[in-house]
Order: C-alpha cells, then structure tokens, then sequence
C-alpha cells in the first residue's frame, strides 16, 4: 500500500496544509508519496523531501501549472504511474476544487473534509455544519480523501531526506486560463494556522471599526477573521470568513467580538482550544460554546483590552 | 444558450439537526426542507442570465424523491423555465449524482451547468467538480462574479487566499459561493405561473447509470459537547483569566 499526498503550495513555499496532511498519511499502512506539481517549484520538492513521513517526492513542472487550475492539476494527477491505495491533499479550496475530479476519472466516492482515520478504509468526517459526526467506510478498490487540516498535527518540517524524482506533467487543456488574483495582502499570520484568531461580526457595524481588531490582533500576534454577515455586510474581504461555507480554525484562543453564534459560525470554530465571546447581548448563543464571555459593549472592551494587553 | 441548474431539497438551513438516539443518521420526520442555499443562489444566477438576454433557457434538474417536485416549483416559480425530476428514493452519493446529471446533460445540451458548490446536509463540495470531469469540461467553482462573452466565461472564484479569475471555454461547469447574488422571493403570481410550467418526470432507472453505493454510513454521532464556560465581570478579569488561568497569552 502507498499513499500520494497531492501538495498544496504557491510555487516556492510547501504550505502548512500539506505537513498536516502528510500526517494523516502516516495514520494509513504503507509508503507516503508527495507529488509537487507547479512551475518552478523544486524548492517545494526539496522542502517536501525534507519533511518527516515522507518516502518520495515526485516533481511534476510545466508553465501551465503554476497556477494549479483543476482541470491541468486533474491531468498531472491522472499522468502518475504509481499504484496507489490512497490519493489525499487538504480540504482547502485548493483541494476542494481539483481532488473530486481525479475521484470521478477513477471511479471513486470521495470522502470530503475527514477528521479522523479510523482504519485504511473508516474514516469520520462532519456533516450538517458539524451538528453530526459521521464515521463512513469506503468500500471504493482506491481511497480518495481530502484532509481537514485543523484536525491532524504537522509533523516536523525538517528531518526528512526523501529523493525527488522528476516526473510527467500531463497535459494543459486550455478548458480553463488564469485571468489574475486579487490576493490579501497581510504581515499578519495565516487565519488557517494562526494560534490566535481574533474575529469580528455584525455588531462590529463597519469596516473602519476593524481596524480596532487589527490593532488588538497585532498585539496578540493573531489573524483577523469575520462573520458571513460581516462579509456580506463588505466590512471585510471573503478570505476572512470562518464557518461552514468559509474556513476552519482551531486556534489556541479565538475571540469572537460582536458575533452572535450562528450554527454555521460555530462549524468553524468551536474546535479552537479556549473561546472568548464579547457580546452586549448576554442570550447570544456564542455564549454557549465561550470558555470566557464578557457582556459588554465591544466599543467599550476593545479598546480596553488593547490598553492592557 | 441552455442553462443546467441542479438542485437538492435539504434540511432547510434554520433547523437544529438532530442525531438520531440509535445513530443510523439524523431526524428527517416531520422536518422543514428547503432548497439547498446555495442552490438558490444558482437558480438566481441563471435566471438573471436569462434577464440579460445570455441565457435562452433554464432548466432545472433535481434527483431525488417525489417531494422535490415542492422544490423543483420552487425553482420554476423563481424563473426556470422548465423542469426535471429524476426520481429515486434512494439518498444518492456525488459520484452517482454527477453520473447522473451528465446523462441529463447529454439530453438537454446545455453549455453551462450551474450548481451549488456544496449542500449544507453533505457538506460534500463534489459533485460539480466530478460533474465538470465526467463531461470533459472546465470548472469554475466557488463563483462569486460570473460573465459570460463570445463563447466564454469569465468566473471570479472566492478562494482562501482572496479572489481569483478565471476564463472558461464554454460548455462549463459553475458553482456558486455566498456572495454572487441575493436571490429573490418568489411572488404570488409567479408561484401560480409555475404550477403551469413543465415539469418532467424519469425514472432514475431508465437512465442506466450505475448510481450504487460506495461508502457505508457506520455510524452517526453528535460531536463532542463544548462545556458552558463563565461569564467575566470586566476586561481586567478577562486578561487575568487568560494569562493565568487558560494560560494562551
Ligand atoms: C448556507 C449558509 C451558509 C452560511 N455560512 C456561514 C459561514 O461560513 N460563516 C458564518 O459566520 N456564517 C455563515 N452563515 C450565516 C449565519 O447563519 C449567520 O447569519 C451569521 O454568522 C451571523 O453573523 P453575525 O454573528 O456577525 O451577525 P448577527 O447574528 O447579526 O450578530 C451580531 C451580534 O453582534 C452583537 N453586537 C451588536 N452590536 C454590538 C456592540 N456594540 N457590542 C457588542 N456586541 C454587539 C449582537 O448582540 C449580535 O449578537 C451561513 C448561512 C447560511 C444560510
Ligand atoms: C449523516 C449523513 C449520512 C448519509 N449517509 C448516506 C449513505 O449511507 N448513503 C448515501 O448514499 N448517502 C448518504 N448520505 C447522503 C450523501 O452523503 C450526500 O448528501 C449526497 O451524496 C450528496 O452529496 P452533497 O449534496 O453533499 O454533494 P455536494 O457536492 O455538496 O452538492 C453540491 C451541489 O450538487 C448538486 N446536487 C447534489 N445533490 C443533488 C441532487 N440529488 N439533485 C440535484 N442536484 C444535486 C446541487 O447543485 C448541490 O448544491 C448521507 C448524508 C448525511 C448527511
């Protein structure tokens, strides 16, 4: 048995979302393959090839590549020769968006977004905005999965001394080109990863006024992150949203300012290790789930906690 | 152009989904079903497209059981001009439903396909990428900005480190994210229009596709309970709770 962990990175940096899904890999019987596909990408081989678990690397470059498109990464993926049991990458919006295809090219019933590696072919994963937690065994000859990062700890990222080994690239279909990217641009640590996040809503009441939370995020070394409302509401870009349809985090501390609690909010954060939840309302059902809840105008305790931090 | 738009009747997005006691699935008996948010959101997009002249038809698609037919009048009611229900009562996997609706596809001949880019029951985010695969066609999926020009399709997709474009030769495969439109309310004529509208009804069977089970549900379970935790009487008592006590900062 061998498993291939499809890596997720930007063409010079193996992502965080990658170590976390290598270690899944290591929950599973046999080798743990990583395929590096991308444009100028051997440095995210050499990285790969040093991170703990890994077997082999296998660096797949095209200039069509550089931007992952779905249906290029699909024909990279479907080029590989290897017999493999299990096919893994990130449930990020990067694996979201290719792994379901190769699924439907091999004939498999994907399992999306798992939690938790019950055996080579059980896994549990969440539905319903995490209201359940289901346990579902693939009776599929292959497995093809997509990880929740937040859910298996990184291995070391040095250690490793894997070979690399160059390998075909597929084809480019030109069903789809790259257009162009509005990327945030932010000195502050990725929302996905960060240890501390710090995450405003509705009651927030503008975009100006998050200023305030960056101001207590930098404090904190922390990512910002939002509400769907905020979103919606253009208080904030859509990077920022945590919940069902938006990211997943776990943080170390999460501190929800001027959020209510929404199932679908909670979905994307109740794993987070300790919760605080600044709300005037104290019926807010954010309270619910806080390990620390202060009834107050946020106006009023932002700027305090900014003072005595 | 033809326009494809494939909806699921879900657990509507307001009710607390319960666990059953023996952990076979959740309570469905006796609950509110809706369309799936997203898919809303996809009814719109089409029918929007049509509004600007884009869009010739829109056909709208859902497999599942009799009850459907509700959401699929839903659909017409919003502005689809016609629709199918492939009938099963089974509860059908992304793959089988991809497998399906490619065969629907093969019959209407749309060049664009929209769908929701996951159902909040599943919380899949497949089947319109497997769909894309098994057609041979391009995808843009999480669509917050969709154009379509001399063939093409220009799709702004909400991605986790901002937006990004892309351009798809067309026939494609859209999904939809959150923020490509609000849908509309249908109104009360428009609800009485689509009792009018055409709604077709095939067998699942008679397509032929291998629409069989490859996962097994073990078990279904609630997630672990988060304790209550205190409520803090002031900032002062919040910080000193963190250092000391959560020991996170
Ligand atoms: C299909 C679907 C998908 C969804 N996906 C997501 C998702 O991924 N993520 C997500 O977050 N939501 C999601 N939602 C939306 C969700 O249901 C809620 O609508 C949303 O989370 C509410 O955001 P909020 O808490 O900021 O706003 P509100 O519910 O309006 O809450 C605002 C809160 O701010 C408080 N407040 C106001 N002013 C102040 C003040 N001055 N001081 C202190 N407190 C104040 C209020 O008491 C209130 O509790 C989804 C919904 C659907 C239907
Ligand atoms: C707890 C639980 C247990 C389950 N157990 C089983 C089981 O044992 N066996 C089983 O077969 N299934 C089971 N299901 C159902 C199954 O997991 C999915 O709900 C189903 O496979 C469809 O996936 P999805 O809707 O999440 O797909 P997604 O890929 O998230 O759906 C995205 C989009 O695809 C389109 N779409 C999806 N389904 C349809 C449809 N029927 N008609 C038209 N368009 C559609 C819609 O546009 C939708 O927005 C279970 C579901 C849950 C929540």
């Amino acid at each position: 048995m061998t498993t291939l962990v499809i890596a997720e990175h930007d063409n010079s940096e193996l992502q965080a979302s990658t170590y976390s899904t290598i270690a899944a890999a290591k929950e599973l019987n046999g080798d743990t393959v990583v395929l590096v596909a991308g444009h100028n990408c051997q440095s995210v081989a050499e990285q790969a090839a040093k991170a703990e678990g890994v077997d082999k690397v296998l660096l797949a470059q095209a200039e069509y590549l550089e931007h992952l498109l779905a249906e290029d990464v699909e024909k990279a993926v479907m080029a590989q020769e290897g017999d493999y049991s299990h096919i893994l990458a990130p449930a990020s919006t990067f694996g979201k968006n290719m792994m379901p295809r190769i699924s439907a090219l091999l004939d498999v019933q994907q399992i999306s977004d798992i939690i938790a590696i019950e055996s080579d072919d059980t896994f549990k994963r969440p539905v319903y905005a995490g209201n359940a937690i289901a346990t579902v065994k693939s009776n599929d000859a292959k497995k093809v999965i997509t990880v929740r990062a937040t859910a298996f700890d990184a291995l070391a990222t040095e250690g490793g001394s894997a070979s690399i080994e160059n390998v075909d690239a597929g084809t480019h279909t030109e069903l789809s080109n790259y257009v162009g990217e509005e990327l945030t641009e932010s000195e502050r640590p990725d929302l996905g990863t960060a240890r501390v996040v710090v995450s405003g809503g509705r009651g927030m009441g503008n975009g100006e006024n998050f200023e305030m939370l960056e101001t207590l995020a930098d404090k904190l070394g922390a990512a910002v992150g939002a509400s769907r409302a905020a979103v919606d509401a253009g208080f904030v870009p859509n990077d920022y949203q945590v919940g069902q349809t938006g990211k997943i985090v776990a943080p170390e501390l999460y501190i929800a300012v001027g959020i209510s609690g929404a199932i679908q909010h909670l979905a994307g954060m109740k794993d987070s290790k300790v919760i605080v939840a600044i709300n005037k309302d104290e019926e807010a059902p954010i309270f619910q789930v806080a390990d620390y809840g202060l009834v107050e105008d946020l106006f009023k305790a932002v700027p305090e906690l900014i003072e005595s931090l | 152009m033809k326009i494809l738009v494939a909806i699921k009747r879900v657990i509507d997005a307001n009710v607390k989904v319960r666990v059953k006691p023996d952990s076979s699935g959740v309570e469905t008996a006796n609950v509110k079903m809706s369309m799936n948010p997203f898919c809303e959101i996809a009814v719109e997009e089409a029918v929007r497209l049509k509004e600007k002249g884009i869009a010739s038809e829109v056909v709208a698609v859902s497999i599942g059981n009799q009850q459907c037919q509700e959401t699929l009048r839903t659909a017409l009611a919003l502005g689809a001009d016609k629709a199918i229900l492939v009938k099963t009562d089974d509860a059908l996997e992304p793959l089988a439903v991809a497998k399906t609706l490619k065969k629907v596809v093969e019959q209407e001949g749309p060049e664009m396909v929209l769908l929701g880019k996951q159902s909040i029951d599943g919380d899949n985010n497949q089947t319109g990428q497997m769909l894309g695969a098994l057609l041979g066609w391009g995808q843009g999926t999480f669509a917050s900005e969709v154009e379509v020009e001399d063939g093409k399709t220009k799709v702004t997709r909400e991605i986790d480190g901002g937006l990004q474009t892309i351009e798809l030769k067309l026939p494609a495969v859209v999904t939809t994210d959150l923020r490509l439109n609000e849908p509309r309310f249908a109104s009360l004529p428009n609800i009485m229009k689509a009792k009018r509208k055409p709604l077709d009804e095939i067998a699942l069977a008679d397509l032929g596709v291998d629409t069989a089970n490859r996962t097994e549900t073990i078990s279904v379970e609630n997630p672990p309970e988060r304790s209550e935790g205190i409520k803090v009487e002031s900032v002062a008592e919040l910080v000193e709770k963190l250092k000391n006590e959560a020991k996170v900062i």
